[in-house]
């Protein structure tokens, strides 16, 4: 309970940012919808297409919604020539409101095409303008259905902007995303707790409003959209108070990441610096969050950058590839590497240490003959990664079967017999705890994976801040980053990130 | 019954209006209006007013796309002050030519004058705020009261004192005062249209448009309410067009009974004339269902 209590102690700023979008996109989203409803009310052509569009978005997965809009941003800002955000709020604020624009639109239209054609052409027989008809008898007629539209829409646009998390918008997502990755149930749960509640809370005000519209109770409208003011105003206030500029430091959504953001933050803080974290961002979108100045710092890998960002399909030795993103890095993004932190993360594809002395697989290679009976489990971007194309290519491998996890499970689905393989990451504490036996890549098909410490244009002259974060390079072993993360993964007596990164400052020595 | 207007149409009008109740559009445009807040009271109207406009349909058609003629080629002055029934089957083109008065339907080709003016003249919503419009559906604003509803055309006009002429107004439709407070949904059939009727007269127009304006009520309500329409006509002075389908209503209550089949008049004659036959082959076949049966209802009546 009191780890409940703990993390709730961090929804409050997380809720600020949350009610802000969500309201940002539903007040957008009733901008653009009324308006169209009525064109669509008018015109079957513009409905039919209003109402398709509206449809078509509502069957896109949100978090793929979310994650569309980076690229679409990202060529837009360079269409006109830079300055479009392509992470953190536009994105978040885009999506969601287009993801609640089908309720209130659908239920606006339905309700001006239910209108008693009666009380229509009375309205025209008695002389009405086309705006004394929507003001004096349309819009009171459907307001009480389009109040319900907007209800719709309001609880889904709190709950869908969990995930904005993902594309670097802070919400209550931060703390669903941190807790899942590090089996944190507390923070979890109060993440869904907060959310739910505000969702629960802000449509039963939208219900009182739209009862008192339905019965025609001035009072019950504007009590209700007061307390809903007053509300917001007060959940906002975290935000006011927040008036300094902060380090925002970057972490992508798994453990190691969350524990040396906190690594980064605590060596900050102690020269001075006031921090904030952006965490669980999306893998492809942490390195533009940084060079558009939205973080400021954060931990990434050459490999990643090398295949992913860079596209190279060769693999040449850890040191030549950690070469080519420095200068990469430098001259195309304008971001600092620092430093590699001392250890690598790479893909390590890896058995259960009994079945694989069972089987005699010692390499990828030992895989091949026996590859069609075995199960692959990897985690959610595996398959589609030039790693795994690599893999293929170099060994002719072939699972019999291949399915995604979430990390996490990845590991449950090995340890269960779910699965016989995974790419396991190689910095991970999981691999030593449970007894797995990790296989050697004798042709070299996996790039180096070194842990590298990044800067943000702002920062690529900023003497003291570099020296702050200096001592971190080359400091951090192997061995020692991978007891730090199964401080946070393990089952029994688990660490927060927070502190598994003291443990590990103490450990390195910093 | 008094029969003020002879029954040829086209043919010169015998009450022209008085050029000093016109206005420079007709009656009802801008008198009532002019003087903000100077609306007679009840007891100040007299009980015969100088008639309203009149209107002439002048080659009127109503083509729809596809072919369907509505209306073919209808040329017809109305008197001012007259009370005019427009009979027919459905789809004869009644309600079309009707509602193409006050522009609820635009005209494909041909002209219509109210009074001396052209109804294109000016905004279609305009028109109709000089025009009273009753119709069948009623078409009260079910989220307003009562004296809301009557009330609405003073609000599109920017009246300030409404309070006492909706109290006017349902007195001049026979309801009780106290029934400004109620919503429409609490009210009965022939109620609703009584409000329907006080709604279309709030701005006092000169001519009133009635389409089917009984054809949902019950036969004894429907009875009260054309004499109740009649006895307003009379007091208002009012040029009064009703569509409606029955003949025996129309005989009764028009000074003019217009015939129609198949989008043209085929018969214009006075209640009195069509009686005595001078209607043609199919104004008699429509005479002859309310002849015969109060035949039928007299034979029953000396039976007994």
């Amino acid at each position: 309970m009191s780890a409940f209590l703990d993390a709730m102690g961090r929804v409050p700023p997380l809720l600020a940012q949350h009610l802000v979008l969500a309201f940002s996109a539903l007040l957008l989203g009733i901008v653009i919808s009324l308006p169209l409803a009525i064109v669509s009310a008018r015109r079957p052509g513009v409905a039919r297409f209003a109402l398709g569009f509206a449809s078509l978005i509502q069957t896109i997965p949100t978090l793929a919604l979310l994650a569309l809009f980076y690229p679409l941003l990202l060529s837009l800002s360079a269409l006109v020539g830079g300055g479009i955000p392509a992470l953190g709020f536009l994105p978040s604020l885009l999506a969601l409101t287009l993801y609640g624009l089908l309720p209130i639109l659908r239920n606006a239209v339905t309700g001006l095409l239910g209108i008693d054609p009666a009380v229509s052409e009375a309205a025209d027989g008695v002389g009405m303008t086309a705006w004394q008809k929507l003001r004096l008898v349309e819009a009171p007629l459907v307001a009480p259905v389009v109040m319900a539209g907007i209800r719709t829409a309001a609880v889904w646009t709190i709950g869908a902007a969990t995930l904005s998390t993902t594309v670097g918008q802070a919400s209550l997502g931060d703390m669903i995303f941190a807790g899942l990755q590090t089996q944190n149930w507390a923070l979890v749960l109060a993440g869904c707790f907060s959310a739910a509640a505000l969702a629960l809370a802000v449509d039963a005000l939208l219900g009182l409003v739209e009862h008192g519209i339905a019965r025609r109770r001035r009072g019950a409208v504007w009590g209700a959209l007061v307390v809903l003011v007053i509300g917001a105003g007060v959940a906002l206030a975290p935000m006011w108070s927040s008036g300094e500029t902060r380090v925002v430091i970057g972490a992508k959504g798994f453990s190691e990441q969350y524990i040396l953001a906190r690594v980064i933050g605590h060596r900050l803080e102690a020269a001075g610096y006031r921090v904030a974290y952006r965490e669980g961002l999306g893998s492809g979108i942490a390195l533009g969050a940084l060079s558009g100045g939205d973080i400021d710092v954060y931990v990434d890998y050459t490999g990643t950058i090398w295949a992913d960002t860079m596209k190279r399909t060769d693999v040449p030795p850890r040191a030549a590839i950690f070469a080519g993103v420095r200068d990469w890095a430098a001259t195309t993004r304008g971001v600092t590497v620092l430093g590699g932190l001392g250890f690598e993360n790479a893909y390590a594809f890896a058995m259960r240490g009994d079945d694989a002395a069972r089987r005699g697989v010692k390499t990828i290679a030992d895989l091949v003959p026996i590859a069609s009976k075995l199960r692959l489990a990897t985690d959610i971007e595996f398959l589609d990664r030039p790693e795994w194309a690599a893999v293929k290519r170099a060994y002719g491998l072939e699972f019999g079967s291949a399915h995604p996890y979430q990390p996490t499970f990845m590991y449950r689905a090995l340890e269960s017999g779910a699965a016989d393989v995974i790419p396991a990451f190689s910095s991970d504490g999981r691999i030593a705890a449970d007894k797995l036996a990790v296989l050697g890549d004798p042709k070299g098909a996996i790039p180096g994976y070194d842990a590298i410490l990044l800067l943000s244009p702002k920062h690529a002259k900023d003497a003291r801040f570099q020296a702050v974060l200096k001592p971190l390079i080359g400091r951090i072993s192997v061995g020692a980053m991978r007891e730090a993360n199964y401080l946070v993964d393990r089952d029994a007596d688990k660490k927060s990130p927070e502190q598994a990164a003291r443990w590990l400052e103490k450990k390195v020595g910093l | 019954m008094e029969m003020p207007f002879p029954r040829e149409s086209g043919g010169p009008e015998p009450q022209a209006p008085s050029p000093v109740a016109m206005d420079p559009r007709f009656r009802g445009g801008t008198w009532g209006l002019t003087e903000r807040g100077g609306y007679r009271t009840n007891s100040a109207m007299p009980a015969s007013r100088v008639s309203g406009p009149s209107v002439a349909f002048d080659r009127v058609s109503k083509r729809y796309p596809g072919g369907a003629v509505a209306v073919d080629d209808i040329s017809v002055e109305i008197a001012g002050g007259s009370f005019v029934a427009l009979v027919g089957a459905s789809g004869s083109g009644k309600s079309t030519l009707l509602k193409m008065v006050n522009r609820l339907i635009e005209p494909s080709t041909g002209g219509i004058r109210i009074g001396d003016a052209d109804v294109t003249a000016g905004d279609a919503h305009l028109l109709r705020r000089r025009i009273g419009y009753v119709f069948q559906n009623i078409g009260l604003f079910p989220h307003l009261s009562v004296a809301e509803n009557i009330a609405i055309g003073l609000r599109l006009t920017g009246r300030t004192d409404r309070v006492g002429r909706v109290a006017e107004l349902l007195d001049l439709v026979d309801l009780p005062r106290d029934f400004a407070g109620r919503m429409p949904d609490a009210l009965s059939g022939g109620q609703r249209q009584r409000v329907g009727v006080a709604r279309a007269l709030a701005l006092e127009p000169g001519l009133m448009l009635m389409d089917e304006p009984f054809g949902a009520l019950d036969p004894v309500t429907r009875d009260q309410l054309g004499t109740a329409i009649r006895a307003l006509h009379d007091r208002l002075g009012l040029t009064t067009i009703m569509v409606t389908h029955d003949m025996a209503e129309a005989l009764i209550l028009a000074d003019r009974v217009l015939v129609m089949a198949g989008g043209r008049i085929v018969a214009d004659a006075t209640p009195q004339a069509l009686l005595s036959g001078a209607g043609g082959a199919e104004a008699d076949a429509l005479v002859a269902v309310p002849r015969e049966q109060a035949r039928r209802l007299r034979e029953i009546g000396g039976g007994a």
